[in-house]
């Protein structure tokens, strides 16, 4: 009993970890996609961020700088694309394919050009990464069988990230449904010709969004490469933007069921590593292929409306004209 | 404010076409390089020595121009999926999985038919690289056209069921074995495409040994084809119409449901028949990762060449140039490598696609500004 009780610790501990990267995203995708502006962008600007913070990190030695390199290299991708499809009207997929592209290519040509190593960024250590918080007493806590388990592998011993992902779904949430802002920002993503009648400029708002996007997929994208790594790799982001995407989806554009999503999606992530050649009784070997695909399946399955109904804000995707 | 309307109307009306479809992408084009270059520069390199080598590199001798035309046929079927979806309004972001699902069906007919003989297993190829390709397009076309499902989401999603799929058949159905690396047996050689250098050779004209192979003339082929269809038959015609304006096509009497399909599985085809050039063209056998980008290449491909078949070829010359120029770039300058490439085509997308308004008018006013001048002079 005790041996599983172990492993599913191990698991939820797995799971957490792999999740912060998606919620993180999902949220900024939140905030773009309920203004009205699809963002498949959000692959890219987690990788931008991704290489700044760990260029940055490198060369500085400090973390922080690292992180704010990122936020701030992530937010200057979100506002091109705010460029692109607000201010000129251009096509969002488009656009947003446009950085995933962009970013891939350029992060290991100056990763290469500045450090020489073939595309990455030397390895970090110390104060040039975010290292896992440990909670006090985990050494006395951790004899006690159960409680021990879950307060030193589930609770404790993770990266602030971590902490700071899950704190932010019920601010996110405060923020969509309780304030001006969030009123304002559903309005803009649902209706936004009410919204320029009431004198709201439809573009300000949905830049404000994307400004918010480009944050919170910084953190994201830093978490990636100078918390849960330690440097950039090329294309390390490995369609985890387009996972979290998925999840918002899943999560019908609300920021509980999406943070559900993301743990659900981290989950089969985790349950694919533990399970790689273990035969199941009765079963057999699953392929850990078919545990990847998952998150995919159901996510198409939820599209196509078998289960549930997933419905985007309406105006999401198009291109805001004032009538004259 | 009517006046900047009256000058869109105008210009919409008395610019000339190869305003819109030659100065505009061209220009976008240069954009593009610049950026890059300025990039290039900050790096420590010249980049007129590098845009120099590019074109060495690319069109230098026939070995050169060999490789170059043989990554050209990738980006004419990717260009070409990714524009025909286009002209019904679709966006097909699903290349990169059909053309992955295409080389499966073209790898499988070469494993299991290869003995038979190449009058018989090559046709066959082909049409394994059709159906399958269109096979994995069709999923997201019928999830669009009856349940509304957005094809954006769902493509990618597929490109990643069709890797996780590609990833197990590898590593656990398809693997030579005995073998580490997970890659099939090479085929029999009846399912080997002819290399160009070999047909030449034919002829009795010796050229250089590149990867060049008969799928470059399948491409010209399927570039007329397309044209054709496009513009030359009542199919093509609905799917514009679908493209332009759904509601005008309802009450026309076109099933916007029926076209969203053609055209996807049109296009899922079409990205497939990159499995005929790296399957039974190049690589002989089947192997992980294949189709290594060329999907999303074809985007801007299409973007560039304007969806038409003439420009997407042009694109495609480009982007074979750049793919095919970055790699020999990078033995002289290793500053300078694929990711460079990538870099530029980011940019292509972004300027010739998402922001191919913001030129125009500018590009627009100066061709009237010599016009009105000439005139009067």
């Amino acid at each position: 009993m005790l041996e599983y009780f172990t492993i599913f610790s191990l698991l939820i501990d797995s799971t957490l970890r792999v999740a912060t990267p998606l919620v993180f995203a999902a949220l900024a995708g939140l905030f773009a996609e309920r203004s009205g502006v699809v963002d498949i962008g959000l692959e890219g600007k987690l990788l931008g961020a991704a290489f700044a913070a760990a260029a940055a990190a490198a060369v500085t030695g400090s973390a922080f700088i690292g992180l704010f390199a990122g936020i701030l290299c992530s937010v200057f991708l979100s506002l091109i694309h705010g460029f692109a499809c607000v201010t000129h009207k251009g096509d969002q997929v488009v656009s947003g394919m446009a950085i995933n592209i962009f970013v891939a290519g350029i992060g290991p040509t100056l990763a290469l050009a500045w450090f020489k190593l073939g595309g990455q960024t030397p390895q970090l250590s110390g104060d040039a990464r975010f290292s896992p918080l440990h909670f006090p007493g985990e050494e006395i806590i951790a004899n006690i069988p159960y409680i021990g388990l879950i307060y030193s592998e589930v609770l404790s011993g993770h990266n602030i990230f971590v902490y700071l992902a899950f704190i932010l779904v019920p601010i996110v949430s405060w923020v969509v449904y309780k304030t001006r802002f969030g009123l304002q920002l559903r309005a803009v993503g649902e209706n936004p010709e009410a919204v320029d009648t009431a004198g709201i400029s439809v573009g300000m708002m949905r830049y404000k969004a994307l400004f918010i996007t480009g944050l919170l997929c910084g953190f994201g994208g830093a978490y990636i490469s100078i918390a849960q790594n330690a440097g950039f790799i090329r294309n390390m982001s490995a369609g985890q933007g387009f996972l979290a995407l998925a999840a918002l989806i899943f999560g019908k554009w609300k920021p509980g069921l999406t943070l559900f999503a993301c743990l659900l999606f981290a989950f089969t992530d985790a349950l694919q590593a533990r399970l790689q050649g273990v035969s199941i009784p009765g079963i057999g070997v699953i392929p850990v292929q078919f545990i990847q695909a998952l998150p995919y399946v159901l996510t198409v399955i939820l599209l196509a409306g078998f289960i549930g109904k997933a419905v985007a804000p309406k105006a999401s995707g198009i291109p805001y004209i004032k009538e004259r | 404010m009517t006046s900047s309307l009256n000058k869109i109307q105008q210009s919409k009306n008395n610019s000339p076409k190869w305003i819109t479809h030659i100065v505009v992408p061209i220009f976008n084009l240069l954009v593009a390089l610049l950026i890059a270059g300025v990039v290039i520069y900050f790096n420590g390199d010249d980049p007129f020595d590098a845009l120099l080598l590019l074109i060495k590199g690319s069109f230098g001798n026939d070995e050169f121009i060999g490789f170059t035309l043989y990554y050209t046929t990738n980006f004419i079927f990717t260009g070409l999926a990714v524009s025909i979806a286009f002209h019904c309004g679709l966006f097909n972001i699903g290349g990169e999985g059909q053309a992955y699902i295409g080389g499966l069906g073209v790898g499988l007919v070469a494993i299991y038919l290869g003995h038979l003989s190449p009058f018989f297993v090559i046709p066959l190829c082909i049409i394994a690289a059709i159906i399958f390709g269109a096979s994995w397009s069709f999923v997201p076309a019928y999830l669009q056209a009856k349940r509304g499902s957005h094809i954006v989401i769902t493509t990618i999603m597929f490109n990643f069921l069709a890797a996780a799929l590609m990833t197990y058949l590898m590593v656990e159905i398809l693997i030579e074995p005995g073998q580490q690396a997970p890659q099939s047996r090479e085929f029999n050689e009846n399912s080997w495409l002819p290399f160009m250098h070999e047909i030449f050779e034919f002829f009795g004209i010796q050229i250089s040994v590149s990867s060049l192979n008969f799928s470059f003339i399948i491409a010209i082929i399927v570039s007329i084809l397309i044209w054709f269809f496009i513009w030359r038959t009542h199919w093509g015609y609905e799917i514009r119409t679908t493209g332009a304006n759904q509601k005008a096509a309802i009450y026309a009497g076109i099933s916007p449901s029926k076209n969203i399909i053609l055209a996807m599985i049109i296009s899922g085809a079409l990205a497939g028949m990159v499995g005929i050039n790296e399957i039974v063209g190049v690589h002989h056998r089947l192997i992980l990762d294949f189709p290594a980008g060329f999907g999303f290449v074809g985007i801007a491909v299409a973007l560039m060449g304007r969806n038409h078949p003439l420009g997407i070829f042009f694109a495609a010359l480009l982007f074979g140039a750049l793919y095919q120029g970055g790699a020999e770039l990078s033995f002289d300058i290793p500053n300078i490598t694929r990711d460079t490439m990538v870099f530029i085509q980011g940019l292509v997308i972004l300027f010739s696609g998402a922001l191919e308004f913001v030129f125009k008018p500018y590009i627009e006013n100066i061709y009237f500004f010599i016009k009105n001048n000439l005139v009067r002079n």
